[in-house]
Formats: structure tokens, sequence, C-alpha cells
């Protein structure tokens, strides 16, 4: 499983990691200004921020598990292993949050 | 040829065709994606359904200094697999090396976030401080823990590579203990944005 695709390039990776949390700081402090002029709904903003901060945090999350821990490359049977805990750990997060959406 | 064979049992393959310990660390980190689960879902019942607003981001944490912090962990988690390249191609002073600045960058992160707590006890956001701050101090905290131990733990795993202990054939202990430590990046990644961000 290993051999041939062994090197991830862990540089670029890293540059991607760091570029994401600089947009994502970024997001959560200069968008709601610069979006305040075209009369939009506080809270939809808000929704929109928080959307996108998520967005951003599970795309540095797999970045991490693909690379970092050589997700990608492991066996069918490690993955779905790796990734059982995510369906209750959706299903915990979604039915908590549906009190107050 | 014995001695061969006694290690080739010791690292028997299990059905998933990994090492036994790589197996049970991915195990452990499946029931630890459920123990941060169940703080988070807390997390998300006490903030939504506290009837006392919320402080925006910013307002009472420092962010620029725990996104340096962030960034801190994530440089760690780059020295970490660089140690373990550096011992599948059976390099025993690059492992030595990116080992021990994982430590010193783990150790780091936990120093900034000893420095953020005091400051923040020093201007009265202590974890009775309301929902906000019990929430803030046990989600950091735990992860916080994971951590030192996880430094630690290297630290120990630093010490059976000074030994000489890992060969390009054998060394599952740091792949293993690298695991864990993208594992506690990861979980903080999620945690910078709730906690910090939103």
């Amino acid at each position: 499983m290993n051999a041939e695709h062994k090197k991830p390039r862990y540089l670029l990776v890293w540059g991607g990691l760091a570029l994401l949390t600089a947009i994502e700081v970024g997001t959560a402090f200069m968008v709601r200004g610069a979006l305040s002029g075209f009369g939009i709904a506080e809270g939809t903003i808000t929704t929109l921020i928080i959307l996108i901060l998520i967005g951003l945090a599970i795309w540095k999350a797999l970045l991490v598990a693909l690379y970092f821990m050589h997700l990608k490359w492991e066996t069918r049977a490690l993955k779905w292993l790796a990734a059982a805990p995510l369906l209750p750990a959706t299903i915990i997060v979604v039915v908590v949050l549906m009190e107050y959406v | 040829m014995a001695t061969h064979g006694a290690q080739a049992a010791r690292f028997e393959q299990t059905s998933f065709a990994v090492g036994d310990k790589k197996l049970g660390m991915w195990v452990f980190l499946a029931s630890e994606v459920m123990f941060f689960t169940g703080l988070i879902g807390s997390y998300i019942i006490l903030r939504w359904g506290a009837s006392s607003s919320w402080p925006g981001p910013g307002e009472v944490l420092n962010v620029p200094i725990t996104a340096g912090n962030t960034f801190l962990l994530i440089c760690s988690s780059v020295a970490m697999v660089k140690a373990f390249a550096a011992i599948e191609e059976g390099n025993q002073k690059g492992l030595k090396l990116w080992l021990l600045a994982t430590i010193v960058m783990g150790a780091s992160f936990v120093g900034v976030q000893a420095y953020e707590y005091t400051e923040l006890v020093h201007h009265g956001f202590t974890p009775a401080s309301g929902l906000y701050g019990s929430t803030f101090y046990a989600m950091t905290g735990f992860h916080g823990f994971h951590v030192t131990m996880g430094v630690l733990c290297m630290i120990w795993v630093l010490g059976k590579a000074m030994r000489g202990h890992y060969t390009r054939e054998n060394h599952q202990g740091v792949e293993v203990i690298g695991l864990y430590w993208h594992f506690v990046d990861l979980v903080w990644i999620i945690l910078f944005t709730i906690v910090y961000l939103i």
C-alpha cells in the first residue's frame, strides 16, 4: 500500500494549512464589516460566517487526516475504521443543533 | 533468522493489514472522536441555549496569540511527519532531530496556553465566569491535557530513539505516536474554530 506513493508533499500541505488558518481568522473578523454595506440581515451574515468557518475547519482537518496521518494510502478497512465515529458524531451534532436552528 | 522470526511474531499484522499497535491507536482515536464530540455537543447546547448573550470572537479571548499557537501546532505536525519519513529511510539522526523539534514545539504550545490562562485569570476570566468560562476552560483544558500527554509520550519515544530502538524495518512506535500527535492537531483545528472564531 505504501511503497510507490510514499512521499506526500508535506510542505505543500503545511503551506495550505497555514493559508487556510489565515483565511479563517480573516473571515471571522473582516467578512461582517465587508458585507454590512449591502443591507444583508445580521443573522444571515452570522450564519454565512459560521458555515464558511466550519467548511474551512473541515478542509484543514481532512488535510491532516489524509496526508499527515497517511489515511490516503491506507487500506479500505482502515479508512472505514477511521471514518466510523464520524457518523455518530455527525448525528449528535445535527440532533443537538436542530433544537436551535 | 530466529531473531527475525521473533520480531515478525511481535509485530504480527492484524486482519486490517496494519500492525497491532497501529490498529490499537486507530481504535483509540475513534473513541477520542466521540469524547470530543461529547464536549462539542454540550457546548452547542450551553451556548445556544444560554439566556445571556455570548461574547463575539476576540471580545474576551486573545485571537492573534492563539492563531500563532495554532500555526505552531501545525508546524509541529510537519516536524512529526519528517521524523517518521526519516526513520522510514533508516535515518537515525533525522528521526532524533525532528522528534526533538516536535517536542519543543508541542511543549511551547502548552506554554503559550498556560500564559493565556494566566492572563485570562488575571483579568478575572475563570472557569467560574459563567457558561462561557466553564465551556472555554473545559474544551481547551482537555485539549491541552492531550497535548501534554503527547509531549510526555514523545519524550519517551525520543529516549528509545536515542538508544537506537527504531530501525528502517521496525518503527511502529514512531508511527503510532505520530498518529496521536496529528489527531491532537486535528482536534485543535476544530476547537480553535468553534471556541475562538465563531
